[in-house]
């Protein structure tokens, strides 16, 4: 027993982190599929999924068990290492960004203090993954789209690490942890609220999410870097972007609306994680509805948009702010 | 084996066919009636149309008709993560080339929907002086599920797709919530 007690406490924390983390990610997939789906049926006008379970909540899990039961092809001439290791890339570094994340006082994996610069750097692996599906595949419709995706990832990139370093300079610290602490007395989204519009958008496009989805255009590129996998391979791809869209959303919850913070809610104890669930689902609502609202931007107009605007003003923002910190 | 002719000759043998004895030659009873389950209640269509009778299959997926209650909504544009292929119109010879195609690149498995008279059996173009048009799409590939209109009814595609649920599972409605009549 000796031997167990001595061990350090990171050694039993992470694993039951990872465990948990990832029951999330799975979960959230589930959630966000079946709130995806229904909130575009009733934004059109439709019901959304009915049949399955009550108003179609088990639709999720039926599709998931479909997919696993579908034949994977792997094209003839594609590379077959590459082709099968990139859904397993776009999955795993969507969810290492959860090890830093502060869902509640007392309820973060490890708090590092450059939990801001591990995030960024975990998210932008994504684009990786999607150039090695793309390239793997073979087909000229998914090479355009991973081509896509990774001048969009560049171009929004810069004005997400940008407006985050604006809000880094007002609490002064790049620890997850010290920035929610630092919002009891007020949220960042009100001391910085140009940083906190131009990473959510950016953020959004970083997502590979409509109005910002050329990566998988579907009029114009059949199905984008995804168009040769079949069956898991396709579901872990969206597995990836989902988790991705929850990664996006909580850093702009801890970053900007304050984090756990909130009034404590009645007759509950852990209202703090309630807090942080909330505001992040609220973020992802807004995503969706952004993708059932706007038509698909154009090229030039997507990266215009970014090279033109948003790396200007947050530029500016950055300054200012630097400024006013000194001063 | 005369019998087998004379079925083809009749047409009787599209109605005795039974394809639920196929598949593995080891059964798992439970888990394959829960896939079955599981695949008739997603299927996936190919967003795909030849012909005027995609415009009722666009309706299909539209408010009055809405497709997505039964999870038939998600519409892929590409045919590897498509489950069905809806024929949505006259497949002419130029056209056969890729409908085969499209038809071979979907992973298994994969069910076919005739959609209008057009891919039933050539409808109006079944005449002497036809040189064009294909009578029928199951002379390229297996059909499923014939819904014949010109163009069909939405209500007659959704019916098809039931069809074709009761084809998978069968039983008219795999899930019994919301029982239509």
């Amino acid at each position: 027993m000796d031997f167990i007690a001595n061990l350090p406490p990171h050694f039993f924390r992470i694993p039951i982190a990872l465990t948990l983390v990832i029951s999330l990610v799975f979960i959230n997939a589930l959630i966000m599929v079946y709130l995806e789906r229904k909130i575009a049926g009733h934004m059109q006008f439709r019901l959304g999924p009915m049949e399955v379970g009550w108003h179609g909540l088990l639709q999720t899990a039926i599709d998931a068990v479909k997919l696993m039961s579908k034949q994977l092809i792997v094209p003839d001439k594609a590379h077959t290492r590459l082709f099968r290791i990139a859904p397993l890339l776009a999955f795993t570094p969507a969810v290492l960004p959860f090890a830093v994340m502060p869902f509640a006082p007392n309820l973060q994996a490890v708090d590092i203090n450059i939990g801001v610069i591990f995030i960024i750097a975990m998210a932008s692996l994504n684009v990786m993954a999607i150039f090695v599906a793309g390239w793997a595949s073979n087909n000229k419709y998914a090479l355009l789209g991973a081509m896509r995706s990774v001048s969009q990832n560049i171009a929004y990139e810069i004005p997400v690490l940008l407006s985050l370093l604006s809000a880094v300079f007002v609490v002064g610290s790049f620890s997850l942890g010290d920035i929610v602490g630092y919002q009891g007395k007020i949220w960042l989204f009100i001391v910085q609220p140009l940083a906190f519009l131009i990473y959510f958008v950016s953020s959004v496009a970083e997502t590979n999410r409509a109005p910002f989805d050329l990566p998988e255009a579907e009029s114009e590129l059949t199905a984008g870097f995804h168009t040769e996998y079949s069956g898991m391979a396709f579901a872990l791809f969206f597995l990836g972007e989902y988790t991705e869209m929850f990664v996006v959303s909580s850093i702009a919850t801890a970053v900007f609306l304050g984090g756990w913070h909130g009034f404590p809610l009645p007759f509950f104890e852990y209202s703090s994680v309630v807090w942080f669930l909330l505001k992040t689902y609220f973020l992802m609502f807004l995503m969706i509805w952004f993708r059932w609202t706007f038509p698909r931007v154009r090229f030039d107009q997507l990266l215009n948009f970014s090279w033109k605007y948003l790396i200007p003003f947050s530029l500016v923002n950055l300054l200012i702010t630097a400024v006013v910190v000194k001063l | 084996m005369e019998k087998f002719i004379e079925n083809i000759k009749t047409g009787a043998l599209r109605e005795t066919q039974d394809y639920s004895d196929q598949g593995l030659v080891l059964k798992f009873a439970q888990a394959e009636t829960l896939l079955k389950h599981c695949q008739a209640n997603s299927l996936w269509p190919m967003t795909f149309g030849i012909a005027c009778c995609a415009i009722e299959m666009m309706s299909v997926g539209m408010a009055r008709f809405d497709a997505s209650r039964y999870g038939a909504e998600v519409f892929r544009p590409s045919p590897r993560q498509s489950d069905v292929m809806i024929v949505a119109g006259t497949v002419n010879k130029k056209m056969a080339e890729t409908v085969v195609t499209l038809y071979e690149q979907m992973p298994e498995p994969k069910w076919v929907i005739a959609m209008g008279n057009c891919a039933v059996s050539g409808g109006p173009f079944a005449i002497e002086e036809n040189y064009t048009v294909i009578e029928g799409v199951d002379k390229l590939i297996p059909v499923d599920v014939y819904v014949p209109g010109c163009p069909p009814r939405p209500e007659a595609l959704l019916e098809g797709i039931f069809k074709l649920q009761e084809k998978i599972t069968g039983k008219r409605h795999p899930f019994p919530q919301n029982r239509h009549p």
